[in-house]
């Protein structure tokens, strides 16, 4: 069917608005950060930087304790996702290959503790914590943030373990492999693009997570999110520098982003229309 | 569920599979000989094949009692004590009973902010529901280049991480430099000029709205797009020789067809918009005077701001129910596909 010239047009009018829409918040992120301080307080706006600065990165990065969080947020993200792969791993295998009593209730609760509300949950966390005399350590924090990811890593997981074709794992079994074995050579190979998806999302949330910290931790054993609301708050009005701070922050985020966001999509949808 | 990504889909892993099959297991499959028959899975005892799956689900049931059962037990433990600053240090347990459900229910404040997380909630999740399809209809009909270009800026909202897009929204609209506030007097709006965002609850919640929908968008719109694309084009051609006009094509043809996306994405974001903290704490935490607390900022205000912590916990129990009020229907949904597990 032909469209007219002004059928053919908005779309693409719309979309490029929308675009912008989308786009100018990262981009004057981004530019701000580095734009010299004569820039960011000027009367005009301006758009696009021809003096750019290293200035406020370099203040970001000298900010008291920065090396420290950065430390923190990587041992605690690290930590919380390998350690709920190797939990979800196992469950994720059961649910996917074998038949047993409870196989469906624990799937259901699997699917409740991914809802589970952990922003209002925070009192009783803290609590908790309180009373093991483990405020300002890193090890609770890293066994909430694996509770955190561990549903959604046992359900993907399931997925890309029931993708596995079972003929090849019993093919081994014949060949003479044990079950552990079969698994070991067989289906962890096979995995291993899930795995990956799966544990950058998990990076993703552990390397966001912001009411917990903000109520277990101070100080040195903060993460970076609390230092970036913070940094703002300590210092005020120097925009520039806290530009640095987000931009900063968020490379990691949107790297790993960019590379997963195919998998994510294709994810919701293909179940959903099935349905 | 804190998740970026929004959570799973209660779906999820049929797909996930449909995705990562074809890649992970041809080039191994076509070599293999089929097995002969069902060999025998477990060469031990009987009772130890009985046994594996449930060692093997062990640790995550372990897990999720210790790090989530508990903490939902304790938060409801707490909500019936007094304990504030004095009772913490002195780790003296004071029971009340339902003292402070009682306050909390007769409290002015509590049901105002409940009024308000639920129309913040249903505003926010109606504006992400319909513009999140219109922009994936959009994507549907633009050409390569233009769609690419519109994903990739769709992602890039997306990524943001919560606090970094706080602090650039923060920016955005700052009284005297922001860029919003010249861009609106330039238009001819000139008392926008060194205008106070966070001033007013109106305002506040205009800003936060924004953000939230800026940030919810993206997985809307590229899902639903997504779910288009398997839609194949026959049936959008026999609608059109039927004479269905573009409404009536999507309320009688595609919203049916993709009812389940529907219905699983709208009940993620109310999950999601309706726990909101991070956005609206670090915002403005939940000011100008408290006006623009949401029930979780306001649980969390009460409880470890005023140091009542106890009356925070009851505050969160009520949270909960209210989310389980507005979930019911799903879960509804989710306890008759069971058998389809």
């Amino acid at each position: 069917m032909r469209r007219s010239l002004f059928g053919r047009t908005w779309p693409n009018v719309v979309a490029l608005v929308l675009f912008v829409f989308f786009v100018f918040p990262v981009y004057w992120m981004v530019t701000t950060a580095f734009k010299p301080d004569l820039d960011i307080i000027s009367t005009t706006p301006v758009f696009i930087p021809f003096h750019g600065t290293m200035g406020h990165f370099d203040k970001a990065v000298h900010a008291a304790g920065f090396w420290t969080l950065v430390r923190n947020s990587f041992t605690v993200t690290i930590c919380s996702v390998v350690l709920s792969l190797l939990v979800a791993m196992a469950a994720a295998f059961a649910v996917a290959r074998m038949r047993f009593r409870g196989r469906k209730a624990f799937i259901l609760i699997v699917m409740m503790a991914q809802m589970a509300p952990w922003e209002v949950m925070t009192i009783s966390v803290y609590m908790i914590v309180r009373d093991q005399d483990m405020l300002n350590s890193l090890v609770p924090l890293t066994l909430f943030y694996m509770m955190m990811v561990l549903p959604f890593t046992i359900w993907t997981l399931r997925g890309f373990i029931a993708a596995v074709p079972k003929e090849l794992e019993e093919s081994a079994l014949i060949d003479g492999c044990t079950r552990l074995q079969a698994f070991w050579r067989i289906v962890l190979p096979l995995l291993a693009p899930g795995l990956m998806a799966t544990s950058l999302f998990g990076f993703i949330t552990a390397w966001n997570e912001f009411p917990l910290v903000l109520i277990l931790n101070k100080e040195s054993a903060q993460t970076l999110p609390l230092w970036l609301t913070q940094f703002q708050t300590n210092f005020g009005d120097d925009w520039g520098a806290t530009m640095a701070a987000s931009s900063l922050f968020t490379v990691p985020v949107v790297v790993v982003f960019l590379f997963l966001q195919r998998r994510a999509v294709g994810g919701l949808t293909a179940g959903a229309v099935k349905g | 569920m804190a998740a970026q990504y929004r959570g799973t889909p209660t779906r999820a892993p049929d797909q996930q599979s449909a995705v990562a099959a074809p890649t992970a297991g041809a080039p191994v499959a076509v070599g293999t000989a089929p097995a002969p028959g069902r060999p025998r899975a477990s060469r031990g005892s009987a009772l130890a094949g009985r046994t594996t799956p449930y060692l093997l689900i062990l640790p995550a049931l372990v897990a999720t009692a210790v790090l989530l059962g508990y903490p939902l037990v304790r938060n409801v433990i707490i909500s019936f004590q007094t304990l504030n600053a004095f009772q913490l240090i002195q780790h003296t347990t004071q029971w009340t009973g339902f003292g402070n459900y009682k306050e909390q229910l007769t409290s002015a404040e509590f049901w105002h902010t409940t009024e308000r997380s639920i129309f913040f909630t249903l505003a926010n999740v109606a504006l992400i529901m319909v513009g999140g399809t219109l922009i994936g209809l959009l994507l549907n009909r633009l050409g390569k280049r233009m769609r690419l270009t519109l994903s990739i800026g769709l992602v890039l909202a997306w990524a943001m991480p919560y606090v970094a897009a706080t602090t650039v929204y923060q920016w955005l609209f700052d009284t005297r430099y922001g860029v919003v506030n010249w861009g609106l007097d330039k238009l001819g709006w000139h008392s926008m000029a060194g205008y106070n965002w966070l001033g007013s609850q109106f305002s506040t919640f205009a800003v936060i709205t924004l953000m939230i929908v800026w940030q919810s968008l993206p997985f809307v719109a590229l899902n639903f797009y997504a779910g288009l694309t398997t839609v194949s084009a026959e049936i959008f051609e026999a609608a059109r020789m039927d004479g269905a006009g573009a409404w009536r094509t999507f309320s009688s043809v595609l919203f049916p067809m993709l009812r389940p996306f529907f219905l699983s994405t709208t009940f993620l974001e109310i999950i999601w918009v309706f726990k909101a903290f991070t956005q609206v704490y670090a915002l403005n935490a939940g000011g100008p005077a408290g006006l623009t607390e949401t029930l979780p900022v306001y649980a969390f205000v009460e409880g470890v701001g005023n140091q009542h912590y106890g009356t925070g916990a009851a505050i969160s129990v009520l949270t909960i129910l209210i989310l389980l009020a507005l979930m019911s229907y799903y879960f509804r949904i989710i306890l008759k596909q069971e058998d389809e597990l």
